[in-house]
C-alpha cells in the first residue's frame, strides 16, 4: 500500500478542486446578472463551452494515456470554459465556441503539458484566436434587454445553431467610443448621442462588471487570489487613465469608465490572477499587474482593437518568467547581505 | 523576571496548526519498566560516530562510558543501566536513511548499579573549560531533535562574545509535550541548567521562551524562579505559531534579529539550547549523571493512554508503545518526532535514541492524489524562510541544481509548511531533500573528480618534467660530446697549422743556414704542437 514516505505527515484541507470551485462560485453573480440583463445567450455559451472544453480535455488525456477523471474534475477546464463563455459574445454560434474551446484546451493548455505547464492563459488564447480570426462574429454583442426585445430560450437556440443575430446586436461601449473619437467626435458627444452608455460605462455592462467586482472581492476575502495583481492592474490603469483624462477629457475617457468597461475587471480578478501563466513572486505579481494595466490602456487608445485586456495579459504572460527571475525575494537572513 | 508585555517580533509565514497537545500533557510523566535488552547505536548525534570502548562479555555499570567521542563534533555514549554487553554489530536504528549503524547491545541485569559519579560542588567556581568538558564527557547532545553535541555550543571561541542565551521551550510541533511536562515537573533542573550554561558562556542575558499554549509550564517556572529569589532569567511567552521553535524563527521573535543565511547564531551573539538539554546539563554538572535516558511523548490517535515516558536510551520503541497501550484495529503509521518534521518508522523494534522526543502512532494516512503545481503561491505565503517553494519545486523536479541554489535551497529548514498548505498535495519537502542530496552528491563527485583531475594533471606534469629533464640531460651530454670533438679538431688543426708554420719557419731558417753553413738539421716541431693541443683540451 502506498504511504507517506517523508514529512510532513499531515496536510491542510485545501485542494486544487476547492480552489477552482471557488473561482467558479465567484463567477456566478456575473453570469446571473448577465442572464438577467442580456438573456439566454450567456447560458448557451456556458453550456456549450463546458461541453466542448471538458470533451477536449478528456480526449487529450485519453490520447496521452493519463488518468482522465482526476484531471477532468480538477475544475481547471471548467474555469477555462466559463471564462471563455463570458468573453465570447452571447448567442454566438456553436462552432465559434467549439473553435475557441479547441484552441484553449488543446493548443494553449494540453499541448504544453496540461495544467501547470501552459505559459499562456488558455481562455485568453482561445478568445484572442477567435477575435483575430472571426472579427465579425466576435464583435456582435447582444443588446441589453432594456434596449431591445427579449429572445426566448427556443429563439436563442435557433440563433446558436442556425445563425443570424444582426438585428439584435450593437457595439460595445468601448467600441462605440473608439469609433466616435476616431471620427473626431468628443467623448461627451459620443456618450450623449448613443443609448448604450450608462452611469459608469455601458448600460447593462456596468452591472455585469459590478458583479465581477463582487466575485473578485469575495475571492480576495477567501484568499483564493492574492491582492497584488488586481490592485496593481487596476491602479495602474486608473493612474494612466487619470493622467490622460486630465490632459484632454474630450479625447480620453475617465478612469471609472475604463475600469468598468470591457474586460478590465474580469481580467484583473479572474484572468491576470491565473497563477499558472502569471508571475509568482509577490513583487513579480505587482510588476505583472502594472504591465497588464498599462498595456490595456495603450491598446485601448492607440491600438487596433477597442479592448486590450486579453492582449495585455498574453503579453505579460510572456514576460512572467523574466519578471520572476528579477523579483526573487531575499530569503530569511539575507536582508543585510548583498546579492 | 517575567515580562509579559515585552516587545516581540514576527517572522514571515508560519502556520496555526491544531496542536493536539492535550492528548498527553495532562498526565504526570511515567517511567518505563527497565527493558531486558537495550540497543545503543553509536550515531545518535550529528557528527562522527562514537567508538565502542567495551567488548562483548564486559559487565558495565549504569552511567559508565561505553563508547568514546571521535573528534570534535562527536559525543560519547554511556550505559543506561548495569548489565552485560552481548553484541557489538551494525544494527538498524531510527534514521531516515534506514542504514544499519554500529550498535552496542546491553543485556540488563536489573540491578541498576551505578558507576562512581563525580558531582560538582559549586559550578559557579568552575571555569568554562571545566564545565564544557563535563558536558562533553556526559555525552549531551541537543534533545530538541537535531542532536548537535551541546558542548560545542558552549564553546564559541574567543572571537565571539555571547550576549544572549536562549532556552527553547517553544515546542511548536503538534502532539509533542515532553518539554512541556519537563518544564512543569523539573523546573529547578531547567533553571539550574540555564544558569550553568549562562555561566559557561558569560552571556549577559538568558531567556526561556515558551509558546503561549503552555501557560502552565510558564507559571511553574515563573513561581519557581520567584520562590528562589533570583530574577536572572527572563521567561517569555511567545505566540503559538508553527515553526516558532525553529532556532532562527525563535531568535527573530525574541530579538528581531535574523541569523545570517548560511551563518550561525553566534554570528549575532546568540546561543540557543533546548530546555530539556538544559535539564540534562544540570544533571551532568551538579550530579555527574550522563545522558542515559530521556522523556519521550508517546501519543497519537492509536495510543490508548497518551503520556510522557522517561525511557533509557536504547529501549525498544515497541515497549514504550505497549506501555502506553496501542489501540487495536486500524492499520497504523508510526512517526518518530512530530507530524511536521518527524521520520517514519516501519519497525517498532528499533531503539529510542537521544533525539527521540516523540513517538506518534496514528491510523495510516493515505496520501491524497498529487496534482500539478499551479504556482498559486500558498507555499510562499507560509514559508518562514521567505523562499519561493513553487520555484524550488519547479527546478528540483527538473534537477536544475544551480537554479535551486539560486533560489536558496539551502535556506530551507524543511519545516513542511509549504507541503501542508499545497492544494495540489505535492510532497514539496521531499523534493527539496532530494535536491539537497543531489547537490551534495554532485559536490562530492566534483570534489572527487577534481582530486582525480589534479592527480592526473600532476602526473602528466611530472612525466613531462621528467621527460624534459631527460631530454635536457641528453642534449647537454650530446653538446658536451660534440664540444669535446670540436675542441679536439680545432686544437689539432691549430696544432697542424702551427706545426706547418713551424716547419716552414724551420725550413726557411735551415735554408738560410744552409746558405751559410749547409749542415744544420731541421728542428722537430711536433712535440711542441702536441703539448699545446693537450693543454687546450
Amino acid at each position: 500500500m502506498k504511504q507517506l514516505i517523508s514529512s510532513p505527515y499531515s496536510h491542510g484541507d485545501s485542494s486544487l478542486q476547492q480552489v477552482m470551485m471557488q473561482v467558479v462560485l465567484a463567477l456566478i453573480p456575473a453570469f446571473g446578472i448577465h442572464f438577467w440583463l442580456f438573456g439566454w445567450g450567456i447560458i448557451t455559451n456556458a453550456i456549450l463551452a463546458i461541453i466542448f472544453c471538458l470533451g477536449f480535455e478528456a480526449i487529450i488525456m485519453w490520447l496521452r494515456k493519463r488518468p482522465i477523471s482526476n484531471t477532468l474534475f480538477d475544475g481547471s477546464a471548467l474555469v477555462t470554459a466559463l471564462l471563455l463563455a463570458i468573453t465570447i459574445p452571447p448567442l454566438s454560434s456553436w462552432w465559434l465556441i467549439l473553435i475557441g474551446s479547441l484552441v484553449a484546451i488543446v493548443f494553449a493548455k494540453q499541448l504544453y503539458g496540461g495544467l501547470g505547464f501552459n505559459p499562456f492563459n488558455p481562455a485568453m488564447v482561445g478568445f484572442v484566436v477567435l477575435l483575430i480570426s472571426f472579427p465579425k462574429q466576435m464583435t456582435q454583442w447582444v443588446t441589453p434587454i432594456s434596449l431591445g426585445e427579449h429572445i426566448s430560450l427556443s429563439g436563442s437556440l435557433q440563433v446558436v445553431f442556425g445563425g443570424g443575430l444582426d438585428a439584435l446586436s450593437s457595439a460595445t461601449p468601448l467600441d462605440a467610443l473608439k469609433t466616435g473619437v476616431g471620427m473626431g467626435q468628443s467623448i461627451e458627444s459620443v456618450m450623449a448621442t448613443s443609448p448604450i452608455f450608462g452611469q459608469l460605462s455601458g448600460i447593462g455592462w456596468e452591472w455585469v462588471n459590478l458583479a465581477i467586482l463582487t466575485g473578485g472581492l469575495w475571492m480576495l476575502w477567501r484568499k483564493t487570489i492574492r491582492w497584488q495583481v488586481p490592485v496593481a492592474m487596476l491602479c495602474s490603469l486608473a493612474a494612466i487613465a487619470t493622467l490622460f483624462y486630465l490632459i484632454d477629457p474630450s479625447r480620453y475617457a475617465d478612469p471609472l469608465f475604463h475600469i468598468f468597461s470591457g474586460g478590465a475587471l474580469l481580467g484583473a480578478f479572474f484572468i491576470a490572477t491565473d497563477p499558472v501563466s502569471g508571475a509568482t513572486s509577490p513583487r513579480g505579481r505587482i510588476v505583472f499587474g502594472i504591465g497588464v494595466g498599462l498595456l490595456t490602456y495603450i491598446i485601448r487608445n492607440w491600438g487596433g482593437y477597442p479592448d486590450g485586456v486579453a492582449f495585455s495579459i498574453l503579453l505579460m504572460n510572456m514576460a512572467a518568467p523574466m519578471i520572476d527571475y528579477y523579483t526573487q525575494p531575499k530569503a530569511f537572513g539575507q536582508k543585510g547581505q548583498r546579492d | 523576571m517575567s515580562m509579559l508585555n515585552r516587545k516581540l517580533w514576527k517572522y514571515h509565514g508560519g502556520l496555526h496548526l491544531e496542536d493536539h497537545k492535550s492528548f498527553s500533557n495532562g498526565h504526570e510523566s511515567t517511567t518505563l519498566p527497565l527493558p531486558n535488552r537495550l540497543t545503543i547505536p553509536m550515531q545518535q548525534h550529528i557528527g562522527e560516530a562514537a567508538h565502542p570502548i567495551v567488548k562483548v562479555g564486559d559487565r558495565v555499570l549504569k552511567g559508565e562510558m561505553i563508547a568514546e567521542a571521535t573528534g570534535r563534533v562527536s559525543a560519547p555514549i554511556h550505559a543506561p543501566t548495569s548489565g552485560t554487553i552481548t553484541e557489538i554489530a551494525p544494527l538498524p536504528m531510527p534514521h531516515p536513511s534506514g542504514l544499519d549503524v554500529l550498535s552496542i547491545v546491553l543485556e540488563s541485569d536489573g540491578e541498576e548499579q551505578w558507576c562512581a559519579l563525580s558531582p560538582t560542588d559549586n559550578y559557579r567556581h568552575a571555569t568554562t573549560e571545566e564545565l564544557r568538558d563535563k558536558i562533553r564527557e556526559a555525552g549531551i547532545v541537543g534533545l530538541g531533535g537535531a542532536g548537535f553535541p551541546s558542548y560545542i555550543k558552549l564553546d564559541p571561541g574567543q572571537h565571539f562574545a555571547i550576549e544572549t542565551l536562549i532556552l527553547n521551550g517553544a515546542e511548536c510541533e503538534p502532539y509533542i509535550t515532553c518539554d512541556d511536562r519537563l518544564m512543569r515537573e523539573r523546573p529547578h533542573a531547567i533553571l539550574d541548567g540555564a544558569r550553568i550554561m549562562r555561566h559557561a558562556l558569560h552571556a549577559n542575558r538568558c531567556i526561556i521562551a515558551i509558546e503561549d499554549n503552555k501557560r502552565e509550564a510558564f507559571d511553574v517556572l515563573n513561581s519557581m524562579q520567584s520562590q528562589s529569589g533570583q530574577n536572572d532569567i527572563e521567561l517569555v511567552l511567545v505566540p503559538t505559531l508553527y515553526p516558532s521553535g525553529g532556532e532562527r524563527q525563535l531568535i527573530k521573535v525574541l530579538t528581531g534579529k535574523e541569523v545570517p543565511s548560511q551563518g550561525r547564531t553566534l554570528d549575532i551573539g546568540i546561543i540557543c539550547h533546548n530546555v530539556a538539554t538544559a535539564a540534562t546539563v544540570a544533571d551532568a554538572v551538579i550530579d555527574g549523571i550522563p545522558l542515559i535516558s530521556r522523556m519521550v511523548t508517546v501519543t497519537g490517535e492509536s495510543i490508548s493512554a497518551p503520556q510522557n515516558i522517561r525511557a533509557p536510551i536504547g529501549a525498544p520503541i515497541a515497549e514504550l508503545l505497549e506501555f502506553a497501550g496501542r489501540n487495536s484495529g486500524a492499520d497504523t503509521q508510526l512517526i518518530m518526532g512530530g507530524p511536521m518534521m518527524g521520520i517514519s518508522i516501519t519497525d517498532d523494534s528499533l531503539p529510542v535514541i537521544k533525539t527521540s522526543n516523540c513517538l506518534l502512532l496514528q491510523p495510516k494516512l493515505l496520501p491524497k492524489p498529487e496534482s500539478p503545481c499551479i504556482r498559486c503561491g500558498e507555499c510562499d505565503r507560509v514559508c518562514p524562510a521567505e523562499l519561493l517553494p513553487q520555484q524550488l519545486f519547479w527546478h528540483s523536479r527538473a534537477k536544475e541544481l544551480e537554479k535551486v541554489q539560486d533560489y536558496n535551497l539551502f535556506d530551507c529548514i524543511e519545516c513542511g509548511c509549504c507541503s501542508f498548505v499545497c492544494p495540489s498535495n505535492i510532497p514539496l519537502v521531499h523534493y527539496y531533500r532530494f535536491a539537497k542530496t543531489e547537490v551534495w552528491a554532485q559536490e562530492r563527485e566534483k570534489e572527487a573528480s577534481n582530486i582525480a583531475r589534479k592527480r592526473h594533471e600532476f602526473r602528466l606534469e611530472r612525466q613531462e618534467k621528467a621527460e624534459q629533464e631527460k631530454q635536457e640531460r641528453m642534449r647537454k651530454k650530446k653538446a658536451a660530446l660534440k664540444d669535446k670533438e670540436n675542441g679536439k679538431d680545432d686544437a689539432a688543426k691549430k696544432a697542424a697549422i702551427q706545426a706547418a708554420m713551424d716547419r716552414a719557419k724551420a725550413k726557411r731558417e735551415a735554408n738560410q743556414a744552409q746558405g751559410e753553413t749547409n749542415v744544420a738539421e731541421p728542428t722537430p716541431a711536433t712535440p711542441d704542437a702536441e703539448s699545446e693541443s693537450k693543454s687546450e683540451s
